[in-house]
């Protein structure tokens, strides 16, 4: 299958109807290849969070195509977006959304147990994705006994243990501070760069966006800017 | 994948045990209540039915008034003198005839005393009665007709008075009387009612009629049918010499009435079976408003978790899936508390039953039966809150506070 990962063609999302019809998002054409680490940018209700939800299969657009991996996944129902999103997505959230009162290695397991995968393939996997974001030791924290950074390191894990093609991000580093951030999107840069994992991100801040390839500019429910980026060097 | 559901619904009750605990209460109740009622209630009638067969096979008893039990109008019908008794003696369709009276008396031995029931009757009482000797004799058909200073005690009697010891020859003291015990009754425990049977002093009619009631009347009358005669026969030979003997004309009522005993225990089992079905719908009402209790807490439990439930929906759980953890969870809620309840009840019932000195009879079906019921309680009411929990959007969901 050769062409983008993922594809919107004329996406629309319209809330409410009549005089109250908020049209979030307004024909958004957008293509991402297999590998890529594109940063969203926007002012907020410029639709970049719609576009997000969209793209992770957790919102219906109202109108347009959206194609991942080639398949019209924008007709699918509930059940069927809620598989597509077991097997091949992973988020990362700006809150963590990790489950309080539960080990690090109990979150990470969470979408393996709804893979169907059996207990000790589980640990063994969920074990791995820990080390792989540097939390070898930590596994049996809960949330409350780990930092912030930690926190979001455990929800990478949690991201990558289903061995996604798409990692999904909603302001990763939005309650960090600039340090764990930064700390953040090097994990995040790796994993693009060594694993080949694609990543979207959506970010409000400048210096975030710098550390992807590219950059996706929303504004009022249309991409108005879409331009290759510098990368950092981590 | 259930299991794991399982485990999952274990670890969310562990987390709030004292919430969990309370929320089950109802169930507990309403289980323990239905196993204990049941439970006493065919005990009672386990008690009923051995009482009677104790008694002998086609035993009826006949008493002046119109109602062998309740309120009757025996007051006002003549009663029954020996006379009476001695007729009936004469009938073909009966085995044995015997008088009863009773009052209640001090026996006193020594220093030792004890308030008891005492039967006047003669030796007949004790064929009907299924009485047997444990020791010493009968009373002898002289000591009947001539009202000896006499008497048989019981088991509880014997030890009250005498402990241990052999009672045959002593003299006890009722009232007045001096009388040579003269036979010791094998037990035969507690009642229909739960009365202590063994709590008697059997002496010859005429002796407690005039030494002790001063009255020559007969309260009761026992008969044993003869074998081979239906007990409706010798209900309506009775029937037809007592008339006569009373002197009732044609189409007035009887002033008598005529029991047999299987018919009373007939009678104590549907009573008893009403009384137990009834107490026992009562508790299952409880058992409705222990799954209404569940209900209130597990949607309470769907909006504390809706954040969970977001997180459970985008690494990509089904809707039913997340059902399934909530309906679990309430099923396992339930059974939890079924279990306390059975194991409650059970112990309640034990207790009741020696208290009533009734047997104690589990029932494996009862304990079945509440068993699932408490799990049909936890679908049936668990189901509206875990749908409520399938239907939530994932992104509402994740963005709950």
């Amino acid at each position: 299958m050769t062409g983008p990962l993922i594809e919107l063609k004329g996406i629309t999302r319209h809330y409410g109807s009549g005089e109250a019809l908020v049209r979030a998002l307004d024909g958004v054409d957008l293509a991402i290849g297999k590998g890529e680490f594109v940063a969203i940018m926007g002012p907020s209700g410029s639709g970049k969070s719609t576009a997000m939800n969209i793209i992770g299969c957790l919102d219906r657009p109202t109108g347009g195509s959206y194609r991942f991996n080639g398949v019209e996944v924008g007709t699918l129902d509930q059940d069927q977006r809620a598989i597509l999103r077991r097997h091949f997505l992973g988020f990362v959230f700006q809150g963590f959304n990790l489950l309080p009162r539960t080990t690090a290695l109990e979150n990470v397991e969470l979408p393996l147990i709804y893979k169907g995968q059996p207990r000790a393939e589980r640990r063994a996997r969920a074990m791995d994705a820990l080390a792989r974001v540097g939390l070898q030791g930590r596994e049996h924290h809960s949330p409350a006994e780990l930092s912030g950074g930690q926190q979001q390191r455990v929800a990478i894990a949690r991201a990558l243990a289903s061995e996604p093609m798409v990692i999904l991000a909603d302001e990763p580093t939005g309650n960090l501070d600039t340090k764990r951030s930064v700390e953040i999107m090097e994990l995040l840069v790796r994993l693009n760069r060594d694993a080949g994992l694609t990543i979207v991100m959506v970010t409000h801040e400048e210096d975030m966006a710098a550390f992807a390839s590219r950059l996706v500019v929303f504004t009022d429910g249309r991409v108005v800017r879409d331009e290759a980026v510098g990368e950092r060097v981590g | 994948m259930l299991w794991e559901t399982v485990r999952l619904a274990l670890t969310a009750i562990r987390r709030n045990v004292l919430r969990s605990f309370l929320t089950v209460l109802g169930v507990v109740i309403g289980v323990a209540a239905v196993i204990a009622m049941v439970t006493v209630g065919q005990g009672s009638s386990q008690q009923v039915a051995s009482s009677v067969e104790s008694l002998g096979t086609n035993v009826l008893i006949v008493r002046p008034g119109t109602q062998i039990m309740g309120p009757g109008s025996r007051n006002s019908a003549p009663p029954f003198k020996l006379a009476d008794v001695t007729a009936l003696g004469d009938l073909p369709a009966l085995e044995a005839v015997a008088p009863v009276v009773t009052t209640s008396e001090t026996a006193v031995f020594g220093n030792m005393n004890r308030m008891t029931s005492v039967t006047g009757t003669t030796a007949a009482y004790l064929d009907i009665g299924g009485w047997e000797l444990a020791r010493g004799r009968r009373f002898t058909s002289v000591e009947d007709r001539t009202g000896a200073n006499v008497c048989i005690i019981g088991e509880t009697v014997r030890t009250a008075l005498f402990g241990a010891t052999d009672p045959t020859g002593e003299k006890i003291r009722l009232k007045a009387i001096s009388c040579e015990v003269i036979g010791l009754l094998v037990a035969k425990g507690a009642g229909s009612f739960g009365q202590d049977q063994d709590d008697i002093v059997i002496m010859p009619v005429r002796t407690v009629q005039r030494r002790l009631l001063g009255s020559q009347d007969v309260s009761t009358i026992m008969m044993q049918v003869a074998p081979g005669v239906s007990s409706d026969r010798a209900i309506g030979d009775i029937q037809a010499l007592l008339r006569e003997r009373r002197r009732i004309s044609l189409g007035e009522d009887d002033n008598f009435a005529v029991m047999d005993m299987k018919e009373l225990a007939t009678m104590l089992n549907s009573v008893n079976a009403v009384l137990t079905g009834l107490l026992s719908s009562v508790a299952a009402v409880s058992l409705l408003v222990g799954g209404i209790g569940i209900m209130n807490i597990m949607l309470v439990s769907v909006t504390e978790r809706t954040r969970e439930i977001g997180i459970r929906l985008a690494v990509g759980a089904e809707a039913r899936q997340v059902l399934m953890q909530f309906l679990v969870e309430a099923v396992v809620l339930s059974v939890l508390g079924g279990v306390i309840g059975i194991a409650l009840g059970l112990g309640l019932a034990y207790v009741a039953a020696q208290f009533m000195a009734i047997p104690f009879t589990p029932g494996l079906g009862t304990i079945l039966l509440a068993f699932g019921f408490s799990a049909a309680v936890g679908m049936v009411f668990g189901f509206f809150p875990a749908r409520a929990a399938a239907r939530l959007d994932p992104i509402e969901a994740l963005h709950h506070q």
